[in-house]
C-alpha cells in the first residue's frame, strides 16, 4: 500500500494540490498554493442561482487553483474525465495499483463520510485517493482530521453525479515536479494579479466594487420579504465561513500567504499588508457574528448595520490591495 | 484572528470532527488551529438544513392530500430543488414539474422513473411511497 502523508488543510482544492505536490517532492504550504494561484476573489452573481440563492464566491471557481498554480509555476497537471462510470473506476484502480495517489473531484452530498448536516449538492469537492483495501478506497480528504474511507459504489456515485460542476469522474495529478520553482518571480505576479482583479475588474459585482454592490443591495431589501432576506443573509455567512475557507472567506489564508511571502522576498511591506488583510478578515468575522445574532433574534434585524459593516470591509480591503500594488513587486 | 480567538463551540453538526482555521500566534505569526465549530456558523447551517426540512414536511402533507406526487417529498428530503433535480436527471425543469403531479407520476414510464431512481439512489417502490414520518 502506498504511504501517504495526510495533512488536514482549510480548503479542499488547495489542500489536495499541496498534498499531491508534497507526495511528489515539492513542499508548498496551503497558503502558498492558494496565493500563487491567485484564487482569492469576491463575486456576487444574482443571475446564477444555487438552491434559489445568488452565486456568491470568496474564491475563484473550482479548478482555478490547480490550473492557476500550474500556469504560475510551470507544473503540468494531467487531467482525465470519463463518459462511463465503470471506466472511471477502472482507471482509478489502475493508478492506485501502480502506487500513484491521485486527486479526485466528487459531490459532497454522496460522500459517505461527511456529517449529515454538511451534506449539500456541491459537486466540486476535492480529495486524494491513495489506496484500496478490499472494497474500500483509502482517502486523504484535506478537510478531515484523519484519513477516511469510502466503499467503491459510494465513491463512484459521488464522482459521477450530474448537474452543475459535474465532476465526470475527474482524476488529476502533477506530471512533473522536478522542475525548479522560482517563487521570487511567481509571488509578485500572483499578488499583482489578485490586487488588480479586486480593484480594477470592470464589472460592478466583482472585487471591492462587488462588496459595495452587495452593501447597497442589502440596504434596499424590503422588510416585507423577511424570510427570504434572512435566507440570503444566512447564505452569505455560509459561503464566507463554512465551505472550507479557513475563516473569513479565505482572507486569513491570503494574509498567511502574504506573511510567508514577506519572509521569502524579505519585504516588510508585505508583512504590513498581511496585517491589513488579517484586520479585514476580522471585520468579515464581525459581519458573520452580527448576522448570526440577527438571524437568531438576539438583536433586531438591521439591514443598514450589515451594509455598513460590508462597507467597512470593502474600505479595508481596498486599502490592502492598494498597499500591495504600491509595493511595485516584480 | 488570534489563536485564543479560534472558536471552540462544539458544533453538533461537526459530529465530533474539527476543522482547520488560520490564526496568528502571540508573535503575530500565522499558524493553523483546530476549531470544534463556531456558533455563528451553526446558526446559518441550521437555517439552511431547516429550510429543506420544512419544504419536505410541507411536501409530505401535499402528497398525503393527493396534491403532489411523492417525488416532491423525495426531492426536498435529498436537499434538492427543481433546478438541481432537473440537472441531476437530465430532464427539463418543466418535465420535473409535470412529474410532481400525482396523475402524471403514477403513469411514468420505467425508463424515466429509472432516472429518478439513479438520482436519489432509491428503488421504484421507495420512490412511489413516503417513508415513515421522521419528525
Amino acid at each position: 500500500m502506498t504511504d501517504f502523508d495526510h495533512q488536514q488543510t482549510a480548503h479542499c482544492e488547495s489542500g489536495a494540490v499541496a498534498a499531491l505536490l508534497r507526495h511528489n517532492g515539492l513542499d508548498l504550504s496551503e497558503p502558498m498554493v492558494f496565493g500563487l494561484s491567485s484564487a482569492l476573489t469576491y463575486a456576487y452573481i444574482p443571475l446564477v442561482k444555487m438552491g434559489g440563492m445568488p452565486l456568491l464566491a470568496y474564491r475563484m471557481p473550482p479548478g482555478r487553483i490547480i490550473r492557476g498554480l500550474s500556469k504560475r509555476l510551470g507544473i503540468r497537471f494531467h487531467f482525465e474525465r470519463f463518459r462511463k462510470p465503470a471506466d472511471g473506476t477502472a482507471a482509478l484502480d489502475r493508478y492506485l495499483e501502480q502506487g500513484y495517489p491521485v486527486g479526485l473531484q466528487a459531490s459532497v452530498y454522496w460522500l459517505p463520510y461527511f456529517p449529515e448536516n454538511m451534506r449539500f449538492h456541491f459537486n466540486a469537492h476535492n480529495l486524494v485517493a491513495y489506496g484500496k483495501e478490499g472494497d474500500d478506497y483509502l482517502i486523504s480528504d484535506p478537510t478531515f482530521e484523519q484519513p477516511v474511507r469510502a466503499e467503491s459504489v459510494a465513491l463512484q456515485r459521488a464522482r459521477f453525479v450530474k448537474g452543475m460542476l459535474a465532476p465526470k469522474g475527474l482524476i488529476y495529478y502533477p506530471e512533473s515536479t522536478d522542475i525548479p520553482t522560482d517563487l521570487h518571480q511567481a509571488i509578485p505576479k500572483a499578488i499583482n494579479s489578485t490586487a488588480r482583479m479586486m480593484l480594477r475588474t470592470p464589472l460592478p459585482f466583482i472585487g471591492v466594487r462587488g462588496i459595495r454592490h452587495v452593501a447597497r443591495h442589502m440596504e434596499k431589501l424590503s422588510p416585507a420579504n423577511e424570510h427570504h432576506n434572512k435566507l440570503l443573509i444566512g447564505h452569505m455567512v455560509r459561503m464566507q465561513e463554512e465551505i472550507g475557507t479557513g475563516g473569513a472567506g479565505f482572507r486569513f489564508l491570503f494574509a498567511s500567504f502574504l506573511q510567508e511571502s514577506a519572509g521569502i522576498l524579505n519585504n516588510d511591506g508585505l508583512a504590513k499588508a498581511a496585517d491589513q488583510f488579517t484586520d479585514a478578515g476580522d471585520e468579515w468575522r464581525r459581519f458573520a457574528l452580527y448576522a448570526a445574532k440577527m438571524l437568531k433574534g438576539r438583536s433586531t434585524l438591521d439591514y443598514r448595520k450589515l451594509a455598513d459593516q460590508l462597507r467597512t470591509v470593502a474600505d479595508m480591503e481596498q486599502e490592502g490591495y492598494r498597499t500591495l500594488l504600491a509595493l511595485d513587486l516584480r | 484572528m488570534k489563536l485564543d480567538e479560534v472558536p471552540q463551540d462544539d458544533s453538533k453538526s461537526f459530529e465530533g470532527q474539527r476543522k482547520r482555521l488560520y490564526a496568528r500566534n502571540a508573535d503575530g505569526e500565522y499558524t493553523t488551529a483546530l476549531s470544534s465549530g463556531w456558533e455563528a456558523e451553526d446558526v446559518v447551517l441550521d437555517q439552511a438544513v431547516e429550510e429543506y426540512n420544512r419544504f419536505a414536511r410541507e411536501a409530505r402533507q401535499r402528497v398525503q392530500q393527493g396534491l403532489s406526487s411523492p417525488l416532491e417529498y423525495h426531492m426536498y428530503a435529498h436537499r434538492m430543488d427543481i433546478t438541481v433535480l432537473a440537472q441531476a436527471t437530465g430532464f427539463f425543469r418543466w418535465q420535473v414539474k409535470r412529474h410532481l403531479k400525482p396523475a402524471v407520476f403514477r403513469h411514468l414510464k420505467p425508463g424515466k422513473l429509472q432516472r429518478y431512481e439513479e438520482a436519489f439512489q432509491m428503488t421504484a417502490d421507495q420512490l412511489r411511497t413516503l417513508p415513515p414520518d421522521d419528525q
